[in-house]
C-alpha cells in the first residue's frame, strides 16, 4: 500500500498549475483533496508519473453566491461549504446533499470540485451540480470553458476535462423563489456510499399543486442525468399522491439502470429510488412552514452532531 | 487492611498512554530495517510455471529477491509449516510453505519476497517481479466443496480435511419416538477479525550474540519464538521474541508461524540485518485468516412442551486452503451446540472442508457463534411449531444449577471431558427477561405496529467454555526501591492486562496497584506460556500471578517476621509496610524486605543502608541463603487447571425493519453475563460491548464476498462493512456472579462473550419481526427485501 514513484509538483498559482499540467499531459494527476486519489495511488490502481499539488495554489478556496448561483473554488473543502449559510440559503440542496459526504473527517479535506471531477456515480456532488443546472469553469493555457452539467459528465468515473484543463470552480445554479428541494439516500452504513439516493427539486402553484418536479439520482445512472417528473405529478396535490405511485413507480424505474454488486441487487436499488421518491414527494408537497421556508427532509440528527 | 481493588472499576492504567498516541505498536520500531514486500498470487488455484524475478534485482535499494528455493539454506524454513494442533479427527493434514512452491491454493499466497531499503522500493520491485502461471480451476464456498468436481488438494479426496463424529445417547432412536421432529438447514458466512493493526515482524539478527531478537504483533510470543527456532535450525536460547503493543489480536494473531514471520526471520539471519513486515489492510485481507462459514443441518424430536428429545447435526466447515490450525474451529462448534440445555441425546458430526480461499483460524468465539446460531435458531423453531413463548421453551430444556456439576458426556477441544461448574439459567433468563422487557414486548409491538413501524425482539444463550490450560504462569519480583515487577507469558491485545494482572497482584501483596507493572508476552521475561485466546486471560494468567503473589508474600512475611522477631501469622502488609497486625508501629517496609532477601554485602543505596539494622543475630551454622530458597524477593508460580471453566450469557436484541426499504436497525442489546466474581467490572462491560459490536457486524454487516474463480471483492475497508459506532446500539448489561470451583479467584473469561449469541439473537428479532424464516446470517436490507418477495411470492403464488 505504498503508492509507485511519481513527481512532486507543487504550483504556487494557476498559471503556473495551467503550464504545468500542459506540458505534462496525461501523465499528470491534479491532486487537490486527495479523498479518492490518495488510496488509489496507494493500492497502485493508478500510478501518475507526475502529481500536482494545488492546494498552494492561491484564489480557488472561495465560495462566491451570486445571482445567477453558488461558485465554488476548486479548493473549497466539503466543510467549508457545508458550514457557508450564504451558499445554503441561496440553495439549500447544497447543505442537504452535502451532510450525506462520507464522515466529517474526509469532509475536512476533501473538496466539491474534486469530487465533481472525478464523476462517481455514487458522488453526491454531480447529483447535485445537475439538478440545479450547475457548470464547471475549465481552464488551461488554451482558455476558459464552462461546461454545462449535462455534458460535463461522460461516464462513471469519467468527465470531460482534458488533461491540460484544470477544473478551477464548479457554479451551483439557484432555484426560482418558492421551489422546494430534498435529498434522500440510503447507505449500508452512515458516511457509506449510498446504495441509491434521490435529489429532488419541486415547485407548487398557488393551490398547492405540483407544477414542476425534477429529480436526479445518486448510485443509479452512470451519470447523474435529471429526470423531469413534472408530466408524472403535475396538478398533483399532497393528497393525490398515493393514487399517482404507479406512475411515480414507472417513471422512476424507467430511468434508473443500477448495477448489482455485492451490497445491494440492481432491483432493490431501483426500488430504494423509488421509494426515497415518493418519500420526498410527500414531504416536499406536505411540507412547507407557516414563514415560507422548507421543512427538509433531513439527514438523521446524529449525522448534525457528528457535522 | 489496604482497600481491595480487585471487584472495583478501576480505570485501564495502559490507556493515558495508548491513546495519547505514545504506544509501541510493532510499526514504530525498526525505522532503520530492511523493509519486505512480498508478490501475492492474484489467482485462487494455479501452479506456477516460471518465476522472473530479474526486473526486481535491478531496482534500486533491493537487497535479496527471494523465492521458495531461497528457503532451503536456512533450517527447515523451506518445509511446510507446522500443523500446531493435530487431531484424530483429521484425515488429510495440509499446510503451506513459507513462498509457495509449485502450487498457489488461494488469493493472496505469498510466493516471492523482496527485501528492500524500504516498503516503497520493496512494493516497486515486488510489482516487476513476472510469475507465469497455469490457472486451475477454484473450488469456493462449501457446496462446490462438498460436490468435489475439483479438488483443492489432490492428496485430499472429497476436499476433505477432517472428518469427526460424537454420539450421545440415541439420538436417532429418540427423534424417532418423539411426538414433533422438524428439520432445519442453516447458513451462517464468513467474516474476519480485523484487528486495527494487521500482522507484522521485526526480526533482528544480533551476530555479536549470535542471537535471533524478534518483535511480532502476535498472540503468542513462546510460540512463536518456538516455531521460529524449529524452522530456523536454532537453539532455543538463541531466539527471543517480544510482542510489542498490538493493536488488536481477535484470534487472528494466535496462528503462528505466518509464512512471513518464518521469511521474514530468514532473511534478518541470512543477511545478517533487520528487516521488517508490516502487513497491510489489502495483504490482512487476502492472506491472513477468516472464520465462521458452514452449513448446518439439524434434524430435530421434541415433545409438546418443548422439551428436547434427540437432536442429530451435521456441519460442514470451510476451513480454507490449508489446516494449519487444526479443527479447532468446527470442533468448538460441535462441542458447544448443547448450550445451557440437558442434551443426552445428541449426535454431531462434522466434516471440514478444504476450499481455495484463505485459511479459517479462530475468530472471537471460535466456532462458538455457529454453535449458538444452530441451537438457538432451533429452539425458536420448536417455539414457532408449537406456538410457544420462545423463553418458555428454553427454560424447559435448561440444566438446573442443583445439578452443577453438569457433565456434557463429551470431550472438548482440549481433549478433556467437558463439565459445566458453574451458572444458573434460570436465574439469568429472569435477569434478561427483566432488563429487556421480554413480557411486556406485545405492548410494545402493539404501539409501534400503530405507528406504522414493525418491530421485533429475539434472545440467544450460550454457554462458552473458556480459560482452557494447559498453563500460565506468573513472576513477581520486588524491587528494593519498593516497585513490584510482574511479568505473565500470555501476550496483551488491548485486555486491560496492565490493569487486572496489577489489580491481583497489588491486593495479595498489600501494595498500592500503582506500584505494580505488569510485562506480557515477552520470552526474555517469562519463557513458558501458551498464548492469548479462548478467554483465558484473565482465568489462567490471573490465577497463575495470584498463586505466585502468595508465594511471594509468604516469603516476604517470613523474612519480615525473621527481622521483626515476630511470628509470621501475626504479620500483615498495608500499602507496603509489613506490620503487626494491632500494633502497626512495629513494622518493615517491603523494599526493606527485599533488601534483607538478598543478602549482599554492598549497601547500594539508602534503604540498603538501612536494612542493616534488621541483621539481628546470625545463625553460624546455616548459609546465608537457606537450602530450597534463592536471593531475592521474587518468585514463580504456574497455574494448570483440571478442566475448562464455563462461562455463560444471554443475549436479547429488538430490532426494528423498515416496512419500504427493509432496513434493519437495532433498536436495544441487552446481555446478561456470567463469568463470577469479575475482577474489573468496567474491563467486563468494555469486553461484553466490543464483543457486541463484532458480533453485530457478523450478523448484519459484514461478510466476505468471493466470486466463483476466488476472487475477494471486498478486500478493503470500503467494501467490507464493519459496523461503525453509529451502527451500534447502546448495549444495557446486567451480571450474574456464579462463581467457578475450578481456580482460586473462582474466575471464568468474558473474552469472547458478547460475540457468541450475536446473529443467532438478531436472526430471531428480525425472524419475529417479519414472521419469515432467517436461516442464513449475515442479513443486509437487499437479503431481507428479496426474502420478502420470496416469501410473499410462496404464500400468495398468483402475484408472482
Amino acid at each position: 500500500m505504498k503508492p509507485a514513484p511519481f513527481v512532486y509538483h507543487a504550483p504556487a498559482d494557476v498559471q503556473e498549475t495551467l503550464e504545468l499540467l500542459a506540458e505534462l499531459g496525461p501523465e499528470a494527476k491534479v491532486l487537490a483533496g486527495g479523498q479518492s486519489l490518495v488510496p488509489v495511488l496507494n493500492m497502485r490502481l493508478a500510478s501518475p508519473a507526475h502529481l500536482v499539488d494545488i492546494n498552494r495554489v492561491a484564489g480557488l478556496d472561495e465560495v462566491t453566491v451570486e445571482p445567477g448561483g453558488v461558485r465554488v473554488g476548486a479548493l473549497v473543502r466539503h466543510a467549508h461549504l457545508l458550514s457557508h449559510s450564504a451558499a445554503r440559503t441561496a440553495q439549500p440542496l447544497l447543505r442537504q446533499a452535502l451532510r450525506w459526504v462520507a464522515h466529517p473527517v474526509i469532509r475536512n479535506r476533501g473538496t466539491t470540485v474534486g469530487s465533481i471531477v472525478h464523476a462517481d456515480p455514487a458522488g453526491e456532488m454531480p447529483a447535485v451540480l445537475a439538478l440545479t443546472d450547475g457548470h464547471v469553469l475549465l481552464r488551461s493555457v488554451h482558455g476558459d470553458r464552462e461546461v454545462p452539467a449535462s455534458s460535463f459528465f461522460v461516464g462513471p468515473m469519467e468527465c470531460c476535462a482534458t488533461a491540460d484543463e484544470l477544473a478551477v470552480e464548479a457554479v451551483f445554479g439557484r432555484f426560482p423563489p418558492g421551489t422546494r428541494t430534498g435529498f434522500s439516500e440510503i447507505a449500508r452504513r452512515h458516511g457509506d456510499y449510498a446504495l441509491a439516493g434521490v435529489a429532488l427539486a419541486l415547485r407548487l402553484g398557488d393551490d398547492g399543486s405540483v407544477t414542476s418536479a425534477r429529480a436526479s439520482f445518486v448510485s443509479l445512472t452512470e451519470v447523474p442525468d435529471v429526470l423531469d417528473l413534472t408530466d408524472a405529478v403535475a396538478g398533483a396535490t399532497a393528497a393525490d399522491l398515493p393514487g399517482l405511485a404507479g406512475r411515480v413507480e414507472e417513471v422512476v424505474g424507467g430511468h434508473v439502470d443500477p448495477v448489482d454488486d455485492i451490497h445491494a441487487s440492481a432491483d432493490y436499488r431501483r426500488h430504494l429510488a423509488v421509494v426515497q421518491t415518493h418519500r420526498l414527494l410527500d414531504r416536499l408537497t406536505a411540507g412547507e412552514d407557516a414563514d415560507g421556508t422548507v421543512r427538509l427532509p433531513d439527514a438523521p440528527t446524529d449525522q448534525e452532531v457528528t457535522a | 487492611m489496604s482497600t481491595r481493588s480487585v471487584g472495583a472499576p478501576v480505570q485501564r492504567r495502559e490507556d493515558p498512554r495508548l491513546v495519547r498516541g505514545d504506544g509501541r505498536y510493532l510499526d514504530d520500531l525498526g525505522h532503520d530495517a530492511l523493509a519486505a514486500a512480498f508478490v501475492r498470487s492474484p489467482h485462487a488455484h494455479a501452479r506456477i510455471v516460471d518465476i522472473d524475478v530479474t526486473g526486481a534485482i535491478d531496482v534500486d535499494g533491493v537487497v535479496a529477491v527471494w523465492t521458495w528455493e531461497d528457503l532451503q539454506a536456512t533450517g527447515t524454513a523451506a518445509d511446510p509449516l507446522p500443523m500446531l494442533l493435530p487431531h484424530p479427527s483429521i484425515e488429510h493434514p495440509v499446510t503451506t510453505y513459507a513462498l509457495a512452491r509449485e502450487r498457489v491454493h488461494h488469493v493472496g499466497q505469498a510466493i516471492v519476497m523482496v527485501v528492500a531499503r524500504d516498503r516503497y522500493v520493496a512494493e516497486d520491485a515486488a510489482q516487476r517481479v513476472r510469475v507465469h502461471y497455469d490457472v486451475l480451476p477454484a473450488v469456493v464456498g462449501v457446496e462446490a466443496a462438498r460436490a468435489a468436481e475439483h479438488l483443492v488438494h489432490e492428496e485430499a479426496p472429497g476436499n476433505v480435511g477432517a472428518y469427526f463424529e460424537q454420539h450421545l445417547g440415541d439420538a436417532p432412536g429418540r427423534i424417532a419416538a418423539a411426538p414433533h421432529v422438524l428439520e432445519l438447514d442453516l447458513d451462517i458466512e464468513r467474516s474476519a477479525c480485523m484487528p486495527m493493526e494487521g500482522k507484522g515482524i521485526l526480526a533482528r539478527w544480533d551476530a555479536e550474540e549470535h542471537r535471533l531478537k524478534v518483535h511480532a504483533s502476535t498472540q503468542t510470543s513462546t510460540g512463536l519464538r518456538a516455531a521460529l527456532a524449529a524452522k530456523l535450525g536454532l537453539s532455543l536460547s538463541a531466539v527471543e521474541v517480544v510482542a510489542p503493543d498490538v493493536g488488536g489480536g481477535f484470534g487472528v494473531k494466535i496462528n503462528h508461524p505466518w509464512p512471513e514471520d518464518v521469511a521474514v526471520a530468514a532473511a534478518a539471519m541470512r543477511l545478517r540485518a533487520t528487516v521488517k513486515w508490516v502487513e497491510d489492510r489489502r495483504e490482512h485481507f487476502i492472506s491472513s485468516a477468516h472464520e465462521r462459514q458452514q452449513l448446518q443441518h439439524v434434524r430435530v424430536g421434541f415433545d409438546d412442551d418443548g422439551r428436547i428429545l434427540g437432536l442429530e447435526v451435521q456441519l460442514w466447515h470451510d476451513h480454507g486452503a490449508y489446516l494449519p490450525y487444526g479443527v479447532i474451529v468446527p470442533l468448538n462448534t460441535a462441542t458447544h451446540i448443547p448450550g445451557p440445555y440437558r442434551m443426552r441425546n445428541f449426535s454431531v458430526t462434522f466434516t471440514s472442508l478444504y476450499t481455495n480461499t484463505v485459511i479459517v483460524t479462530p475468530y472471537r468465539g471460535a466456532g462458538r457463534p455457529q454453535a449458538a446460531y444452530l441451537m438457538e435458531r432451533t429452539m425458536d423453531a420448536v417455539a414457532r411449531t408449537l406456538g410457544k413463548d420462545r423463553a418458555q421453551v428454553r427454560a424447559v430444556n435448561f440444566v438446573q444449577p442443583e445439578e452443577m456439576p453438569w457433565d456434557l458426556g463429551m470431550v472438548l477441544q482440549d481433549g478433556r471431558m467437558g463439565v459445566y461448574d458453574s451458572g444458573d439459567f434460570p436465574a439469568s433468563l429472569d435477569k434478561l427477561k427483566a432488563l429487556v422487557g421480554w413480557d411486556d414486548f406485545e405492548a410494545y409491538r402493539a404501539q409501534a405496529r400503530a405507528e406504522g413501524r414493525q418491530v421485533g425482539i429475539g434472545m440467544a444463550c450460550y454457554v462458552e467454555g473458556t480459560g482452557a490450560g494447559p498453563y500460565e504462569g506468573g513472576h513477581i519480583e520486588i524491587e528494593t526501591g519498593g516497585r513490584v515487577n510482574v511479568s505473565t507469558g500470555l501476550t496483551t491485545q488491548g485486555q486491560g492486562h496492565q490493569t487486572v494482572f496489577a489489580q491481583i497482584v497489588a491486593d495479595e501483596l498489600g501494595v498500592k496497584v500503582e506500584d505494580v507493572h505488569v510485562t506480557t508476552g515477552d520470552t526474555r521475561r517469562m519463557a513458558y506460556s501458551v498464548g492469548t485466546w479462548g478467554s483465558r486471560g484473565a482465568v489462567m494468567s490471573g490465577n497463575a500471578l495470584l498463586l505466585t503473589a502468595r508465594k511471594v508474600k509468604e516469603r516476604a512475611l517470613q523474612i519480615a517476621a525473621d527481622a521483626l522477631e515476630a511470628n509470621p501469622d501475626d504479620l500483615e502488609i498495608v500499602d507496603g509496610i509489613v506490620q503487626v497486625k494491632g500494633a502497626p508501629t512495629t513494622q518493615i517496609p517491603l523494599p526493606m524486605v527485599a533488601v534483607l532477601a538478598n543478602p549482599l554485602r554492598y549497601a547500594f543505596d539508602e534503604t540498603a543502608r538501612a536494612a542493616t539494622q534488621f541483621g539481628g543475630k546470625v545463625d553460624e551454622s546455616k548459609p546465608p541463603v537457606a537450602d530450597a530458597e534463592h536471593p531475592g524477593l521474587e518468585d514463580s508460580e504456574f497455574f494448570s487447571p483440571v478442566r475448562t471453566t464455563f462461562a455463560n450469557g444471554m443475549h436479547a436484541a429488538v430490532v426494528e425493519t423498515d416496512p419500504d426499504t427493509a432496513e434493519i436497525t437495532v433498536l436495544r442489546y441487552c446481555v446478561v453475563h456470567d463469568c463470577g466474581p469479575m475482577l474489573n467490572p468496567m474491563i467486563v462491560e468494555g469486553q461484553v460491548h466490543g464483543g457486541v459490536a463484532q458480533g453485530i457486524g457478523g450478523a448484519l454487516y459484514e461478510r466476505l464476498a468471493y466470486d466463483g474463480d476466488g476472487q475477494l471483492l471486498n478486500a478493503s475497508f470500503m467494501d467490507f462493512l464493519m459496523p461503525f459506532a453509529t451502527e451500534v446500539p447502546h448495549i444495557e448489561t446486567d451480571h450474574l456472579e456464579t462463581p467457578s470451583p475450578l481456580n482460586p479467584l473462582g474466575i471464568k473469561g468474558a473474552g469472547e462473550a458478547g460475540t457468541i449469541p450475536t446473529s443467532a439473537a438478531i436472526a430471531a428479532a428480525v425472524e419475529d419481526a417479519e414472521g419469515i424464516p432467517i436461516t442464513r446470517m449475515p442479513i443486509s436490507p437487499t437479503d431481507l427485501w428479496r426474502l420478502r418477495r420470496e416469501h410473499a411470492a410462496d404464500h400468495h403464488p398468483e402475484e408472482k
